[in-house]
């Protein structure tokens, strides 16, 4: 106790007179450790609280305040009580006091013991003897805290205060001007708000004193030492002027004003700010500044030259127009949601009269978003405005008139659009449909194509409205549509009728199967007479349009299992009559079929319905055809089926794929087993014909090409299932596929059992199994490709690279072993060309399986993973490599950068900025473009390593500029220009040099050349000119 | 645009836009070489360049018709008229300057550029064509960095 009773006054006198500022942390301890109380501390800073000296007494003050922040926690009601009344006492001292005072006063608000009534008291005071606005920037912040923590623990007794602590706020920050007390001040100013507190007489003084900052004009200072941004400033203040309906009075005019700015960012703010008030105001609030809102909202969609300004404009509108609809009105009152609509439509509708004027479209929009807002309000707008847009079109001739007539209407059907879906009642536009449907039917017969394609978009949004449409017009609908498809050739419209017919065929089944798909399968099936004769080239080759765009409809109208059940035995009819020569189909048109057939299976609801078609008749039957496809070829004399064609066979995969990965996991599963039997054992009884016969040994290396190759389809029956999906026989299934991909000649053969095996061996679960697999395959395959005279090493190649790609996705521990045989084939003279190719296929989503939609087992970032697992190796063996071998290692390298997520490209690059420049020197034309796209998006935004390269950077990509290939022309013209928005003081020296440069491109002899050529050197123009950048 | 200006022609006749060029097989041949025609100097003016007054292309306004852009490129001149949208437009001579900028810029040195305005659809054609024609005054003009400015701007292809 003796040492302690010394310790105190020691550490107070080394505190205040010896001015040591560590001493405060030392008594904080000790009164939070018991050694001494607060009453002891005061007690002991006695002499220094009432010295004569106003210094003095100031570090006494600091001294008690800064422990008390440091210990606010430990004290009982009555010590608080005796620190306050102190505090408010001290309030009234010198004013170099004050600053500590301040201080203590906020640490004692964060008691949680303040007696009741202290609060009103302290803040009584603080309104009283302070003059906040005189502080410093310190102080004032430490007023606010003070309010903000009051606020948080004291609400009702400050409530308790009335319009005394709003008046008292207003005073405190009236003035204020640093940002980060502002945001503070600002904080307060919401709680008063939102928190119910009374404003009274002070209503207009409180808005005043924060209005006055708006709309906010702040840029931090250049290295934001502070971290506050522009736009939390004007969330808060926006938070604050939109809290009440009391500010609208004020609120509205100052918005009004404002939106006359000419700075953009003030426009948006008001417009922001406008959109986000009359969400809590009613209609009275608005009612008498409705005719200033309309004037300057339309003076701004109707002048505006920026895009942001005209959305806020049009956000404002709607919210605005739902504001009104949703008041209640009452009996006296007048409509003001009827008042404000017949502001918007005089203004606008006469505008729509005139199609072929400027202020047509921003009228639509702004009458657009008015007709959005509400049910109410579309009901008044839609009945003024569609009459008369009927009105015009019919009275119009000009095809671009009738265009942007339909149009218009198109986007009012699409902004009343979302709102409807939820609601079951009737559509807006049921009044208008006799008039909608003239106006639809006669743009589709005209001949002018936009007019078209808009006019089929109409009829789609007109059938999605519910009950709308009666069956009759449907059917016409239909008609239209069929007439379109069979006569029409220009392909953005047979795209728009396509897509019409898809989104119609989906809402009205029955009406398709009957009337369309019997003409579309006449058409498909009608051949072109006297086929021998020269002069129907261009006959035959509309034919084949036409084929094409049935086919395409049939495709898109399939999503309903009804229709899928009608439009399937087209298609699959189709192949077969192809196969057996019946009827002419082209290689192009059999593929065509197929893809018809996947998009089919891709689109149409997964139900039991199209599952058993697809795995029961579809499949089958397309295994059924292939094989007899295969077996028939082996004759001299047989007709030479487009079964046997690689583009077909491909397209069958993906058939099947996309239905074993999509379509009813059990059936699929069904699939796969019936393929296993069927290549293993040669189990053909699943298929629709039986005349197969009964030795077939699809997996044995024969010594036919045509049946080796049907391998292909036993990997999208098996490598496309989910993984909960068993495939049968597995271990004998692999066996027989490493052997053929290792043995068989036949290129597609060989390389689709590789697939087919890397398929299985991804989805395998992982364990000592699997392991031995893998151990064995490396073992046979790296044995093949050691023995430099082998003549099957590409075959082993190709399944080494399809194995390491399986593992690469699953994180699989063994792939560091492959990706090292990998690299070592990078320096071998034969292979060393096609290992460097073999990274992008492990870098690129591969097509039919491996991949995420074929529930591979694909892990995120794995390209990541790799590249930064291999990226070290590959420039180790780079420096290594002899100069002749080089070019292998640019290659993979670039190979991997360039299929890289954009945002790892930015990170990674600096590391390898040297090696990629090297390779843009490179020789090799397909390294030097492929390294160019890969720096174009590093370009966008430059790291620093890259701008300290600069003039490597430019003597490359100039000299690329007069590069032979076109392509590279092109490639590092767009690089030259990205590179013009670098920081201006970096590339402003280069200026003359790339203009002189860029000269020559100029008079390129490619059009295309020229273009980037004219763009880059616009750019550069502007750089650094005035106006320009 | 502020709010309280006037534009002098707040709502003009808008044209319909040809679509974009069709990109053709020879257009992608290396071996093939495409000669500078009519279509090129016309997309180069209506892309990149826009009205001081509205954001809208020249092409839409129509004060650049595709018939009225005259390439030769054997003999190395380009001819084009353009039409103010009011015949008392007082844009007229920056927007033919803005035109007759952009052609220097994006063409090769080669080439000869006459820029004027249709006959008959402006009340001071002459003036303006004199002025546009004079080499020494359309330099002198580039030097005044205010109107070099707003050719820029002009120049400026739209952010969004």
């Amino acid at each position: 106790m003796a040492a302690d009773s010394s310790l105190l006054p020691s550490l107070v006198e080394e505190y205040v007179s010896g001015l040591q500022d560590s001493k405060a942390k030392d008594t904080a301890t000790g009164v939070k450790g018991g050694q001494f109380t607060i009453v002891q501390l005061v007690e002991a800073l006695g002499l220094s609280l009432t010295s004569s000296q106003p210094h003095t007494r100031a570090r006494g003050v600091q001294l008690l305040s800064e422990v008390l922040q440091e210990c606010y926690g430990v004290f009982t009601v009555a010590e608080v009580e005796v620190l306050i009344s102190f505090y408010e006492n001290r309030l009234k001292d010198h004013h170099v006091v004050i600053p500590p005072v301040l201080q203590g006063l906020r640490a004692l608000t964060k008691c949680t013991v303040l007696p009741p009534g202290s609060a009103v008291a302290m803040l009584r005071a603080l309104f009283q003897d302070v003059h906040v606005q005189s502080l410093m920037l310190a102080e004032r912040a430490c007023v606010y805290n003070m309010l903000l923590n009051l606020m948080e623990t004291r609400e009702a007794e400050l409530k308790g205060l009335g319009a005394d602590f709003v008046f008292g706020f207003v005073q405190s920050m009236d003035g204020e001007r640093d940002p980060r007390n502002l945001l503070l001040a600002f904080q307060v100013a919401k709680n008063i708000i939102h928190r119910g507190y009374e404003l009274g007489s002070f209503t207009e003084e409180m808005f005043e004193v924060t209005s006055c900052y708006f709309p906010i004009d702040f840029a931090p200072p250049p290295n934001d030492p502070h971290g506050i941004t522009r736009e939390e400033l004007v969330v808060t203040l926006r938070d604050v002027l939109v809290g009440t309906p009391k500010f609208a009075e004020f609120l509205l005019p100052l918005i009004i004003e404002k939106l006359d700015s000419d700075v953009q960012s003030a426009k948006l703010d008001s417009l922001q700010t406008l959109t986000a008030c009359v969400t809590g105001y009613e209609h009275k609030d608005l009612a008498e500044f409705l005719g200033g809102l309309w004037a300057s909202l339309r003076r701004e969609v109707f002048q505006t030259a920026s895009e942001k300004i005209e959305s806020a404009s049009l956000a404002a509108v709607t919210a605005l127009t739902s504001c009104l609809s949703r008041s209640v009105l009452k009996s006296d009152s007048e409509d003001s949601l009827h008042s404000f609509l017949e502001l918007v439509l005089k203004g606008c509708k006469h505008h729509l009269c005139e199609p072929d004027l400027k202020l047509v479209w921003p009228s639509a929009k702004l009458l657009q978003a008015a007709c959005s807002a509400s049910n109410r309000a579309g009901h008044i707008i839609t009945s003024a405005v569609m009459p008369l847009l009927t009105e015009q079109y019919h009275s119009r001739t000009e095809c671009s008139h009738r265009r942007t007539l339909l149009e218009v209407v198109q986007k009012f059907m699409q902004a009343v659009k979302p709102r409807q879906s939820s609601e079951h009642e009737e559509s807006l536009f049921l009044a208008f449909r006799p008039s909608l449907c003239s106006m639809v039917f006669s743009a589709l017969v005209e001949t002018n194509a936009s007019l078209q394609i808009t006019a089929a978009s109409v009829l789609t949004l007109l059938a999605q409205q519910t009950g709308l449409l009666l069956d009759s017009d449907i059917e016409l609908a239909v008609d239209h549509l069929t007439r379109l498809l069979l006569t029409e050739d220009d392909d953005r419209v047979s795209l728009a009728v396509v897509e019409c017919v898809g989104a119609l065929a989906e809402l009205y089944p029955a009406t398709f199967i009957a009337k369309l798909i019997p003409k579309l399968k006449t058409e498909i099936f009608s051949e072109v007479m006297d086929q021998d004769n020269n002069t129907v080239a261009s006959e035959q080759s509309s034919h084949h349009a036409l084929r094409q765009r049935c086919m395409a409809a049939l495709a898109m109208a399939s999503t309903q299992p009804s229709v899928v059940l009608e439009s399937t035995p087209v298609l699959l009819e189709v192949l077969s009559s192809a196969h057996t020569g019946s009827t002419r189909f082209s290689v192009a048109e059999v593929v065509l079929a197929c893809h018809c057939l996947q998009k089919i299976a891709a689109r149409a609801q997964d139900t039991e319905e199209t599952g058993r078609c697809f795995h029961d008749v579809i499949i089958p039957r397309l295994l059924c055809l292939a094989l007899q496809a295969a077996l028939r070829g082996e004759g001299p004399s047989d007709h030479h089926s487009p079964l046997l064609e690689e583009a077909v066979l491909c397209a069958i995969v993906s058939v099947i794929s996309t239905a074993c990965s999509r379509l009813q996991p059990s059936l699929a599963g069904q699939t796969a087993s019936r393929a296993v039997s069927l290549f293993l054992d040669g189990d053909v009884s699943f298929l629709p014909d039986n005349s197969f016969p009964s030795h077939l040994q699809l997996l044995k290396p024969g010594d036919s090409w045509r049946q080796s190759q049907l391998v292909c389809l036993l990997m999208a029956c098996v490598c496309t299932l989910p993984r909960s999906v068993e495939v049968p026989q597995i271990d004998r299934l692999l066996s027989q596929l490493e052997e053929m991909s290792c043995t068989c000649s036949h290129q597609l053969s060989y390389s689709s059992a590789a697939k087919c095996f890397a398929g299985l061996v991804n989805k395998r679960p992982q364990g000592d199994s699997l392991d031995r697999l893998i151990q064995g395959t490396m073992a046979r395959v790296c044995s093949e490709l050691d023995s430099t005279s082998s003549p099957l090493r590409s075959q082993a190649f190709t399944l080494m690279i399809w194995v390491a790609k399986a593992l690469l996705l699953r994180y699989h521990p063994l792939i560091t072993t492959l990706t090292d045989k990998l690299f070592s084939l990078l320096t071998d003279d034969h292979l060393g060309l096609l290992a460097a190719d073999g990274f992008s296929l492990l870098m690129t989503d591969s097509v039919d399986i491996l991949n995420r939609s074929c529930h591979a087992d694909v892990r995120i970032m794995y390209r990541q993973r790799f590249f930064s697992e291999n990226s070290p190796k590959l420039v180790q063996g780079f420096n290594a490599a002899r100069q002749e071998k080089k070019p292998n290692y640019l290659k993979a390298l670039s190979n991997i950068v360039e299929k890289l997520p954009k945002q790892v490209q930015v990170t990674e690059l600096p590391a390898l900025l040297s090696l990629l420049l090297e390779a843009l020197s490179c020789p090799d034309q397909g390294v030097q473009l492929s390294t160019l796209s890969c720096l174009q998006p590093v370009l966008v935004d430059p790291p620093p390593a890259l701008i300290q390269q600069l003039e490597a950077l430019f003597s490359r990509l100039l000299a690329l500029t007069s590069s032979p290939s076109m392509n590279m022309r092109i490639a590092s013209l767009r690089c030259i220009k990205t590179i013009s928005h670098f920081p201006v003081h970096e590339v402003l020296p280069f200026r003359a040099r790339v203009l002189r440069a860029l000269a020559r491109p100029l008079d390129d002899r490619k059009r295309l050349v020229r273009q980037e050529a004219v763009q880059a050197r616009a750019e550069w123009f502007l750089l650094g000119s005035p106006g320009g950048r | 645009m502020s709010g309280g200006t006037h534009l002098e022609n707040a709502n003009p006749i808008i044209f319909q836009r040809t679509g974009e060029r069709l990109l053709t097989a020879t257009d992608e041949d290396e071996n093939v070489h495409d000669p500078i025609d009519d279509r090129e100097i016309f997309d180069i003016l209506c892309l990149t360049i826009n009205d001081p007054e509205h954001p809208l292309s020249l092409e839409e306004l129509n004060v650049v018709e595709q018939v009225r852009v005259k390439v030769n490129d054997g003999e190395s001149t380009v001819d084009i008229e353009f039409t103010p949208t009011i015949p008392h437009c007082s844009m007229a001579t920056l927007i033919g300057l803005s035109i007759k900028v952009k052609l220097l810029r994006c063409l090769p040195s080669r080439f000869k550029i006459d820029v004027h305005i249709t006959p008959g659809t402006h009340a001071s054609e002459e003036a303006v064509n004199k002025q546009l024609a004079d080499k020494e005054r359309v330099a002198a003009a580039l030097e005044n960095s205010s109107l070099l400015e707003v050719v820029n701007q002009c120049l400026s292809i739209r952010s969004h």
